[in-house]
């Protein structure tokens, strides 16, 4: 900027100056805005360590979720929400593979592929809780009470479209190069997909699989009224059955000072098995990438 | 699906060759089919026509339209079950305030305008900071700091909304009330027009402190629409701007953004379509109240925590019907949202398809 060949130099160094003045007030703030952002999560993590990692013993692992004032753990939860959570990553994640091979394989430019693929970008956000609502009245009024199967339903809901979605993508990756030379040793379609397509796509569709599970399992509000809770022992999916999210939070809206140290300590657990499983998934991913 | 898929190469390579097998699942490793005579170029026709295509073809498509039923399914079981509601308070339901479990009087206001405020709260705080840190991230960041960035932003949003919940309960709001709430008071208090937001007790639980919780709850979602979108951007555009003396700021403001703001929009809505819905972060610390002040120091209700809270406790037909209805409404609420959303980033990524 040779402004100095300018006549009225002063005007445009002015203006320069200005420019320069925004740029500098609009960049801090930008920064400033990240730092805002990192300084939640700072703060919610540092929370969670210095409140739960107190209560955190071997007992959490063994011992049934207790009356007020006594002694007891979070174990009958966590069994609970590992099975819960079993049961809805089995059920969403195979029809979510699945309904995403037909967007990546058949309905690429079909209309009813295009109508799948937005419907179920919506499902990708729609609220949890009306999920639960949903299965509330389907399954749990006509039943007639709470069960596990009902919560496990609302949490397959939620998986499915995380894995359709990852799927279709992870799929499209898959060069169709591939697929020609499949085709032209005369494999059938479907065998096509199943050999070739899935087995390069594997390491992301897994991905997709991890991240649904991440995200059900610290799912609390299509539960309320789904499974409930329970605070027993139980297997018995037909029942109501106990998970840890919904234990959380009866225990931290309790008056009681040892149900809330239980409930940072569940808190705890959950945050790190799900961060734990989001690192796991990146892994992967950039594993997938990087092949 | 192993004898359908013998079947299938039979009828597509033309030769018997029964007990075959697949294996149980589509990730065995392949078997290698037993060697054929061979047999006239007709492998495409047949290939068309074979059983074990139209079965997996079949198969797929069924799962395919199965998330259209579910979604379709969500909305029929809503309207179901809130008619009886809407039948005996009509359109009154959206406009009255009441909500006694006792005489049986149910109306969406309050928990609907809780509802919209919060998230416009969220969106007001949430929007500028998400649309710094994806300058920070496509601009700004050196390029070894862009991934720990983008990475730590993302994991906010995999933390439970429950731990919000008790760390905006326990943790955050009682900060709130001492420090910021008396300030926010103080100075913006004696304003004109804004000063009523801003009046009342300090509680730390209220209004305000569910829509800041849900800001930041939206944050990683928004940021990442925005990162994503602000890639698209040509280099070349870019660097022409660049290169005729545009300071970083301009090129963003008067390059990237107009480029972009069909998609900016979208990824915008797409945090509202989060904010409408988030349920249990909101349950802890908006304070549960059917109430409409215009204080945002005030406890409401939000459409979901109002669920959250009375679904189990309601006895009567009507009252859970109600619930039902608001169910309805916050479904429709967000999917209108959502289609606009996906309908604006569907346009930007149309317009990007052009010029490829």
């Amino acid at each position: 900027m040779s402004v100095s060949l300018h006549k009225d130099s002063r005007q445009l160094n002015l203006l320069y100056t200005k420019r320069q003045l925004v740029n500098r007030i609009g960049l801090t703030l930008s920064v400033l805005a990240t730092l805002f952002g990192l300084f939640w999560l700072g703060w919610l993590l540092w929370t969670l360590f210095g409140s739960g990692l107190r209560w955190i013993s071997p007992r959490l692992f063994v011992e049934a979720t207790p009356p007020p004032g006594a002694n007891g753990g979070l174990a009958n939860a966590i069994l609970g929400s590992v099975i819960l959570t079993a049961a809805g990553v089995g059920m969403g994640a195979p029809a979510g593979i699945l309904a995403g091979t037909y967007l990546a394989e058949f309905g690429r430019h079909s209309r009813l592929g295009a109508i799948v693929r937005f419907v179920n970008d919506i499902l990708l956000s729609a609220p949890s809780i009306i999920v639960g609502v949903f299965v509330y009245a389907l399954v749990v009024v006509r039943a007639g009470h709470f069960s596990g199967w009902a919560g496990a339903l609302a949490l397959a809901l939620i998986v499915l479209p995380v894995v359709v979605r990852t799927t279709e993508n992870m799929m499209r990756l898959v060069p169709d190069g591939l697929r020609e030379a499949a085709a032209a040793l005369g494999a059938p379609r479907w065998k096509v997909t199943m050999v070739v397509v899935y087995r390069s796509a594997l390491p992301g569709i897994m991905t997709g699989v991890l991240l649904a599970m991440a995200r059900v399992s610290g799912e609390t509000a299509p539960l309320l009224f789904t499974a409930l809770n329970n605070q027993f022992w139980s297997t018995d999916m037909s029942r109501p059955f106990p998970n840890l999210p919904a234990v959380i939070f009866q225990f931290a809206m309790s008056p009681y000072d040892d149900w809330q140290h239980l409930a940072w300590a569940g808190a705890l657990l959950i945050t790190v098995t799900i961060l734990v499983i989001n690192i796991v998934a990146r892994f992967l991913l950039r594993r997938t990438r990087s092949n | 699906m192993s004898g359908l898929g013998a079947v299938a190469r039979n009828a597509g390579a033309g030769s018997a060759e029964p007990g075959s097998d697949f294996g149980g699942g589509p990730l065995d490793p392949p078997t290698v089919p037993p060697a054929e005579p061979p047999v006239p170029p007709r492998a495409v026709v047949a290939r068309a026509q074979s059983p074990g295509d139209r079965f997996f073809r079949g198969t797929t498509q069924f799962f395919a339209v199965l998330v259209l039923v579910s979604v379709f399914g969500m909305l029929v079981t809503l309207v179901v079950g809130a008619w009886p509601a809407l039948k005996t308070f009509g359109l009154g339901f959206l406009a009255s305030k009441e909500w006694n479990p006792v005489t049986e009087r149910f109306g969406a206001l309050a928990p609907l305008y809780g509802t919209v405020i919060t998230s416009i709260i969220a969106l007001a705080v949430g929007v500028p900071v998400s649309f710094g840190i994806a300058l920070v991230i496509t601009e700004l960041a050196p390029r070894w700091l862009k991934r720990p960035i983008g990475v730590a932003i993302e994991l906010l949003a995999a933390i439970p909304s429950i731990i919000y919940g008790m760390w905006g309960l326990f943790v955050f709001a009682p900060v709130f009330s001492a420090h910021l709430q008396p300030w926010l008071t103080e100075h913006l208090g004696s304003w004109p027009m804004v000063g009523a937001l801003f009046q009342g007790a300090p509680m730390g639980i209220g209004m305000l402190t569910a829509g800041l919780i849900l800001a930041i709850m939206i944050i990683p979602f928004m940021t990442a629409v925005m990162r994503d979108v602000f890639e698209t951007v040509p280099p070349a555009l870019r660097e022409s701007a660049y290169a005729l003396g545009c300071t970083t700021w301009e090129v963003v403001w008067q390059v990237v953004l107009p480029y972009t703001r069909v998609g900016v929009i979208g990824g915008i809505m797409l945090g509202l379509g989060r904010a409408l819905g988030e349920t249990m972060a909101v349950t802890f610390v908006i304070g549960n109240a059917h109430d409409i002040h215009l204080s945002l120091f005030m406890p409401g209700n939000t459409i979901s925590s109002t669920l959250a809270n009375e679904f189990t406790e309601a006895v009567t037909p009507l009252y859970t019907s109600s619930l039902l209805a608001l169910g309805l409404v916050l479904f429709v609420l967000t999917l209108v949202v959502l289609v606009a959303a996906r309908l604006m980033l569907m346009r930007l990524r149309a317009r990007e398809g052009e010029r490829t």
